[in-house]
């Protein structure tokens, strides 16, 4: 079975977040992994154990990116693509899944793995997108993804608790942390990733000519701050009070 | 004229940019390091080092993430570079020096000499196991009577026939308690071998030192040697005279002068992170002169020495080290660390006399890295006379 991992490098998330002149994010500084697709390799290398095949990391991103895909790499995958342009600087999710999926396609794999967002830009409509363009039917938020001869079957987290989903491979899922704790990249791991293939693509070869934005950002300001909560003094029904407040905002 | 680089964020523990020497491979396993120390040393280390145990169970995931033994080739061995070896180390001993110090003589002490001196089928035997974390080995050269001058050792080994018998006591031993096989060194008539003696073989045992306030996350213990019968088979046939033992202790001492300087780093941050934090008189501490003095000096030192370490670090990956310029990163490097844990200590006051803060565990821990594996004295005279010519030890 074959899965493919979409993978992304971001600006070191602990790490204050700048934004440069043109309203973009500061790709400058210290980049790591997206944390939210590392459950998606680990999800992938699940599967691969328990049915054997490869995974194979795709990621569209600078060169500098190769770090973030040898970290894939380090924790088990077998092999990357790893699509890089200059004009792709200032992507947005349309254009990125456009190159995802040109990217992809000629892999056909059994199954795509995706994080549920990314962790800078959180749009989460790369995934989506992805599916479409893949014409692959799509399974988001899973915390469990089984593979059944060809259909693909996941629990997908709700807010009350989760569904079973079931869908013809081949499929994309989209995952969250409820995969399991990422593996360490182990040293060996980290050794052997050294000769594990990174096909670099050109843009051109992906027969996309340079990508044009169909979304930029205009003006950027703060958030609102928040406001001062309400203080619930007790006379008496300030428990009813509290629940009303919780209900509410349905956390009970 | 020479441009200088656009301003880039300065970092305390790392002022010259070091990172940027490094290659993505050694950055990977640094990092995979660290977050593993985070994960799996932090949290227990406060309760393991006030209850004086090495957590036995952590040996076998050393094991699986590659780092027992992991400059050595082959018999599940990982192969890494002397480079990432060393970050492994100060990665590692900036968790505590304990833990630096179970990986020195796993790798360095117990399966060098086997990798480095032994037959086919002693690295068959224990080897894989080794750097699996699941057999523990031990190094047992100090005696007694027999410490900075090794060569005076009193532990013998005689022929019985075809056999061996080894007799004496060997003190002041890491990881013996808790050792599957150690490594021995005893005189014979022609010389000092290396022999090695599973746990349970007739005539052997160990005692645990107790009471000792440094390296308390370490077991430290004697080795009793009483008429032990051991086949020809346990001895490493590859090297006779001081040559086997010193030889293992240069590969130890190059891990400490990379770990020293994870403990240094370790003591500063705190004291960094302190000095911004608590105030008095008004104001933090990080705004009186004296305390940036401090901190200053601990910027200089910590970061000369990490230059020293990568430096020695890549002499040794081209083949190209001496014994001593080994002695000058150990002598140097724990001297450094040991200064900024002290100095780290002052700017915590009396926090930093707790086990809440790091600094007075690695202060402790780091008076053992600096008597054992060679004694400050020991390498400053060793460094005396290589500039002078003249043997001030003996
Ligand atoms: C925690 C810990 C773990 C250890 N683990 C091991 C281990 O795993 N295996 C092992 O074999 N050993 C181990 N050792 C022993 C260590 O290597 C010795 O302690 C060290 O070699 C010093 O020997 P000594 O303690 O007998 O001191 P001594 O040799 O008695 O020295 C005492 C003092 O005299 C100085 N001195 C001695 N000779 C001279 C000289 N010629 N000129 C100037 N000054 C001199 C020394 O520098 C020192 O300051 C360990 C020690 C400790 C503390």
């Amino acid at each position: 079975m074959k899965i493919v991992v979409t993978v992304k490098q971001i600006p070191d998330p602990n790490a204050p977040q700048k934004l440069t002149s043109d309203n973009r994010l500061d790709r400058g500084g210290e980049a790591v992994l997206d944390p939210g697709d590392e459950y998606g390799v680990e999800a992938g290398l699940k599967l691969k154990e328990a049915h054997g095949g490869e995974v194979v990391l795709v990621s569209m991103g600078p060169a500098k990116a190769a770090d973030a895909i040898r970290k894939g790499l380090s924790m088990g995958a077998d092999r990357a693509i790893h699509v890089s342009d200059d004009s792709l600087a200032g992507a947005d999710a349309l254009l990125t899944a456009q190159i995802l999926a040109a990217a992809i396609k000629p892999e056909n794999p059994d199954l795509v793995i995706c994080g549920t967002e990314s962790t800078d830009g959180s749009t989460g409509m790369v995934p989506p997108m992805l599916a479409e363009l893949l014409g692959m039917p799509q399974a988001t938020f899973a915390k469990q993804v089984e593979v059944k001869g060809d259909k693909v079957s996941v629990h997908r987290q709700t807010n009350e608790g989760y569904e079973v989903v079931e869908a013809q491979a081949p499929a994309l899922v989209t995952v969250t942390a409820g995969v399991g704790e990422p593996r360490y990249a182990s040293l060996k791991g980290i050794m052997a990733a050294r000769s594990k293939e990174v096909k670099k693509v050109e843009l051109s070869a992906l027969g996309i000519e340079k990508g044009s934005p169909a979304e930029s950002v205009e003006g950027v300001a703060d958030a609102e701050t928040r406001k001062a909560g309400e203080v619930i003094e007790d006379d008496g029904n300030a428990a009813e009070r509290i629940l009303a407040f919780l209900v509410q905002v349905k956390a009970v | 004229m020479a441009k200088t680089a656009p301003r880039t964020e300065l970092k305390p523990s790392d002022f010259l940019d070091l990172e940027s020497q490094l290659h993505d491979e050694e950055r990977l396993i640094r990092d995979t390091v660290r977050k593993f120390v985070h994960d799996r040393i932090l949290p227990g280390i406060e309760k393991w080092f006030e209850e004086g145990t090495f957590p036995k169970e952590v040996a076998p995931e050393l094991g699986r993430l590659g780092l027992l033994g992991m400059h050595l080739q082959g018999y599940g061995c990982l192969g890494a570079s002397a480079t990432s070896y060393g970050l492994a180390c100060l990665e590692l001993e900036a968790g505590d020096s304990g833990f630096r110090s179970f990986v020195s003589v796993q790798g360095s002490l117990a399966m060098f000499p086997i990798w480095k001196y032994g037959t086919e089928e002693q690295k068959q035997e224990w080897l894989p196991r080794m750097a699996a974390g699941e057999a523990i080995g031990c190094f047992g050269l100090t005696e007694p009577d027999a410490g900075s001058d090794p060569a005076s050792m009193r532990t013998s080994a005689r022929r019985a026939g075809a056999d061996w018998v080894l007799n004496g006591n060997k003190l002041w031993i890491t990881n013996g308690g808790i050792a599957d096989v150690a490594v021995v060194w005893a005189r014979a008539d022609d010389g000092v071998r290396g022999f090695l003696v599973p746990k349970g073989t007739p005539g052997f045992s160990t005692r645990d030192i107790h009471r000792k306030l440094s390296l308390r996350a370490s077991i430290t213990s004697e080795l009793i040697l009483e008429d032990v019968r051991l086949p020809e088979a346990a001895l490493l046939p590859g090297v006779t005279g001081m040559r086997g033992p010193l030889s293992c202790l240069n590969e130890a001492r190059y891990g400490i002068l990379w770990g020293t300087v994870g403990a240094a780093r370790s003591c500063f941050e705190a004291a960094l992170g302190y000095s911004k934090s608590r105030s008095q008189f008004g104001k933090p501490l990080a705004s009186f002169q004296l305390t940036q003095e401090k901190l200053v000096n601990m910027l200089l030192e910590l970061n000369k020495a990490a230059l020293v370490a990568l430096h020695l670090g890549r002499m040794k990956d081209e083949g190209r080290i001496s014994s001593e310029q080994v002695s000058f990163g150990k002598l140097n490097n724990v001297r450094v660390a040991l200064d900024i844990a002290r100095s780290a200590r002052t700017i915590l006051g009396a926090n930093g006399i707790t086990l809440e803060y790091p600094v007075i565990r690695h202060m402790n821990n780091l008076e053992s890295v600096l008597t054992y594996e060679g004694t400050s004295e020991i390498h400053t005279l060793v460094l005396g006379e290589a500039i002078t010519g003249v043997q001030a030890y003996r």
